[in-house]
């Protein structure tokens, strides 16, 4: 490289004549604002959870309908592709609106909302200026109770859904995510995040109308509402604006997963692929587990943040990969514990062996005092930065409502982690992260993988 | 909305402050820019910005591997850096208790990096990994921030790879690490910044402790990276081996931003009357009545808006079916620009895009790390943080005229045109 001037070597840039100096002690810690809040079922059913953070002149709003498939299985269902088909096309009409006026409409009062569905649920999201709040609970009236398919729009959205699966397919995140899913939980609804293209062909105007009427439902819904508001008057617009839209029954909540079962890790063939996806799963515990705070800590010492085992060690020792972490994922019934890591051909094996020796180890090596009380502040400080912004807050508490959780849980989640024992992290760890509890798969090249992952084992090659 | 007071600085090292307190949480966001980027790094070194900006986490005189990481984390923060042409930014999100830790990591780094030879060779593979990741093993890798660059520049800092090709990245010496860190992270060439929950005065003391004796160094004198717009329109295209359908990007260059702030905005604006929403012009017409593409995306800047000096580009990528020709999908938006530039946009299509602005920096603003990066790129890029309070009245002060004359603008015979044909289903041409 071409040097400009002359310049210090790398061992003089290193050091200075004073030498290292002490990291300085952390300050006095502000406790937040108390949120003023209201948390209640309407007459509909529609549960409102109202908060004010007026940090800026702006509402965030979440809306989320259970939405599962109410079949046991998902084969020879049209649940999925409806779904799909329906997300797309809710925006686009009611009786007074068109696709464009709704736009419009939104626009001018600073607001998007989108519209999206998985497995578990319909979730209507977006933001406005506090102004125009009115205007998108107005909005969301219509489409709850009145939105029409319109025709053009429905045939329009059914061929572009199939291109945008297409696309989505083309993705090796999107490949990895769906094979684990399907090898952890085979036919459950719930690993069906996509439908298949001539499943959502075959899906007409008729079939959304109905889907829409029979599973678009408030009670069992939640709205949340974070920002420039007066949660107890907006708790009466909503109210007000939202008693029409009714239904029979319960917005279907997606039915238990089977419990995920130990195993090989399933090699999946990506010809030509230049990096792999590493995914392994197990067994964990949901958020009112009294175990969860234990889990939470160890999660972290394992792969949750980036000062863990693994990302210490495949990461920064290693190379081996640029994105490794681990986490649970949770649903209203269970939860379980995700590892991701994505690396190239060649180190795909030796990656996978030091994720599971690092498994291994954090049982047998139970983290330190030390590492558990680094993975304690961070757990509690960067719960307190995640939801210092409104859109943080309200998507942080929407998906809380949506395991059955409320800001309460929030509130003393801080004094839970505070309490775990550094016996109580040896003993997640020992009970949840063994390597023979986990399964998962591996997506990648299999001609370049294989002799590799044969002679590590515990990998069913294609 | 009540706007923060900004409170600045500059160190007689030259380093410049920004403070802007804001007390509506207890957190705090601390923010390191220096100015220099990708448009810097010299042939035969392509990435090596961007590798430095992952050296810059390896340890420092006070520091071992992996102390930063483990410092900002058990305070209960967040970290990053990144790369952009014309700067590399740093920055930490913590609980404010936290705020002399962040001051002292970053003063740190910017006093006495360690950097040695088996750092360097780990974060190279690192680095190659986070390329596999985000361009080789994906569909669109690096579309259009790395492709279209290429096709609309002629000059090597804005025409290359700022990722890196993996022979430049292995070439790499711990010698020119420092030869890099000694022209270009001089404090005179950096913008602090500390955002959120504390006071001025003990801000501005603690700033004063920390970076007060980080050495003056000379500062680089700042290259022009002008060039010529293209004469013509060049086309050029690309086989995606993952990609299951066509895609363009047509790139134009727009008004120098820091110099023509007003009619840069103007771009800013089309974009949205182009492809913001279903109401916007290029969604009705190309997604909707006629059909012919999945997406299409509108926007100043390969990284979004005011984040690059000149020259900079306006850019609208698209994504359509095997058997639409390319050449439709340009000829519609040749069509609709020629619409606009003949008569202007209505009142009320402007105001959907000023008022969708104005939620979209509140929301920014409402995020600790946007807001500290924010104040940061504006002092470095425009020497000005308050630009950002600035900004939605600017865009509101954007005339239809205005907008029809930047349409006019973006002529067919001085553009890119870079083509992605999937491997699979040949080309569309």
């Amino acid at each position: 490289m071409s040097v400009p001037v002359s310049h210090r070597s790398a061992e003089e840039i290193g050091r200075t004549e004073q030498g290292p100096r002490p990291l300085p002690e952390l300050g006095e810690q502000r406790a937040p604002a108390d949120l003023s809040t209201v948390d209640t079922t309407i007459a509909n059913g529609l549960r409102v959870i109202a908060v004010r953070r007026a940090s800026v002149p702006m509402v965030e709003v979440r809306l989320r309908i259970p939405f599962a498939d109410p079949a046991a299985t998902s084969v020879g269902s049209q649940h999925a592709a409806g779904g799909e088909v329906l997300a797309n096309t809710i925006l686009t009409g009611t009786a007074t609106r068109d696709r464009i006026a709704i736009d419009t409409e939104l626009a001018l009062v600073g607001s998007e909302l989108d519209a999206v569905v998985d497995p578990e649920r319909l979730s209507i999201s977006g933001s406005v200026l506090a102004t125009g709040l009115d205007t998108v609970l107005d909005v969301i009236r219509d489409v709850l109770t009145g939105a029409t398919y319109p025709a053009d729009e429905v045939d329009r959205e059914r061929d572009r859904l199939v291109e945008r699966i297409a696309l989505a397919r083309s993705q090796p995140n999107v490949i990895a995510r769906e094979a684990l899913q399907k090898h952890l939980y085979g036919d459950h609804p719930f690993a069906k995040e996509m439908p298949e293209a001539e499943e959502v062909a075959r899906v007409s105007r008729e079939d959304v109308v109905a889907l829409h009427a029979k599973a678009v439902l408030p009670r069992g819904s939640v709205l949340v509402l974070v920002g420039d508001i007066d949660p107890d008057s907006v708790i009466g617009t909503v109210e007000s604006v939202l008693s029409g839209w009714t239904g029979e029954g319960t917005a279907v909540t997606i039915s238990p997963l089977p419990q995920v079962a130990a195993g090989d890790v399933v090699l999946i063939h990506r010809p030509g692929a230049v990096q792999s996806q590493i995914r392994l799963a197990a067994r964990a515990v949901q958020r009112t587990d009294p175990k969860y705070p234990a889990l939470q800590i160890a999660n972290l010492v394992y792969g949750g943040f980036f000062s863990s085992r693994l990302v210490e060690n495949i990461r920064e020792d290693k190379g081996y990969t640029y994105s490794a972490r681990s986490h649970p994922e949770f649903t209203p019934h269970g939860a379980s514990l995700m590892i991701d890591a994505d690396t190239a051909s060649d180190v795909t094996a030796a990656a996978l062996l030091e994720t599971r020796y690092e498994l291994a180890r954090l049982g047998l090596v139970p983290p330190t005092a030390d590492e558990v009380d680094v993975a304690r502040r961070y757990a509690i400080g960067s719960l307190l930065t995640a939801t210092s912004s409104q859109g943080g807050l309200a998507s942080f508490l929407v998906s809380l409502a949506g395991l059955g959780l409320d800001l309460d849980w929030f509130v003393a989640h801080p004094e839970r982690l505070a309490k775990v024992t550094v016996e109580e992290v040896a003993a997640a760890a020992l009970e949840f992260f063994a390597p023979t509890a986990f399964t998962g798969v591996l997506v990648g090249d299999a001609d370049k993988l294989a002799p590799q992952l044969k002679a590590l084992g515990g990998v069913t090659l294609p | 909305m009540a706007l923060p007071e900004l409170h600045r600085f500059t160190l007689p090292n030259g380093l410049r402050v920004v403070l802007a307190p804001d007390t509506s949480a207890p957190v705090v966001g601390v923010s390191v820019h220096y100015d220099v980027g990708f448009r810097s790094e010299p042939e035969g070194r392509t990435g090596f910005a961007h590798l430095f900006e992952h050296l810059m986490f390896q340890g420092s005189e006070s520091l071992e591997k992996l102390a930063h990481f483990r410092h900002v984390q058990s305070s209960g923060g967040t970290f990053n850096g990144s790369t952009h042409p014309d700067y590399t930014d740093y920055y930490e999100v913590l609980p404010s208790a936290a705020l002399e830790r962040a001051l002292f990591l970053e003063a740190d780094r910017m006093r006495a990096p360690k950097i040695t030879q088996e750092n360097l060779n780990n974060q190279i593979d690192v680095v190659k990994e986070e390329i596999r990741l985000n361009v080789l093993n994906r569909p669109y890798g690096g579309f259009p921030w790395i492709l279209l660059p290429p096709v609309l520049f002629k000059t090597f800092p804005n025409a290359h790879n700022g990722y890196g090709d993996f022979t430049d990245l292995e070439n790499a010496t711990v010698e020119d690490c420092a030869a890099f860190f000694d022209t270009y992270y001089a404090p005179g060439n950096a913008v602090l910044t500390v955002a959120g929950d504390f006071t001025v005065e003990n801000a501005t003391e603690l700033v004063e402790k920390h970076f007060g004796d980080v050495p003056a160094r000379t500062v680089p004198e700042r290259p022009s990276f002008a060039e010529d717009a293209p004469k013509g329109e060049i086309r050029a295209e690309q086989t995606d081996p993952h990609a299951p359908f066509p895609a363009v990007a047509i790139g134009y260059r727009v008004p120098d931003p820091v110099t023509e702030l007003d009619a840069y905005l103007a771009y800013l604006v089309l974009a949205g009357v182009l492809t913001d929403g279903d109401g916007s012009r290029l969604q009705q017409r190309l997604v909707h009545r006629d059909a012919i593409v999945t997406d299409i995306n509108a926007g100043c800047g390969l990284f979004g808006p005011l984040e690059a000096r000149d020259p900079d580009s306006f850019t609208i990528t698209a994504i359509h079916a095997p058997d639409v020709p390319v050449d439709r999908v340009i000829a519609a938006l040749d069509e609709e620009l020629q619409l606009l530039a003949e008569e202007p946009p209505t009142v009320e299509e402007l105001a959907k895009v000023t008022a969708r602005w104005a939620s979209t920096m509140h929301r920014e603003h409402d995020r600790l790390t946007n807001r500290t990066l924010a104040f940061g790129s504006a002092e470095l890029l425009f020497g000005r943080a308050e630009l950002i309070h600035e900004l939605p009245d600017r865009i509101a002060a954007v005339t239809v005229d205005e907008v029809s004359a930047a349409a006019k603008a973006l002529r067919p015979d001085s553009r890119a045109v870079l083509i992605v044909n999937p491997a699979t289903a040949g080309g569309t041409e």
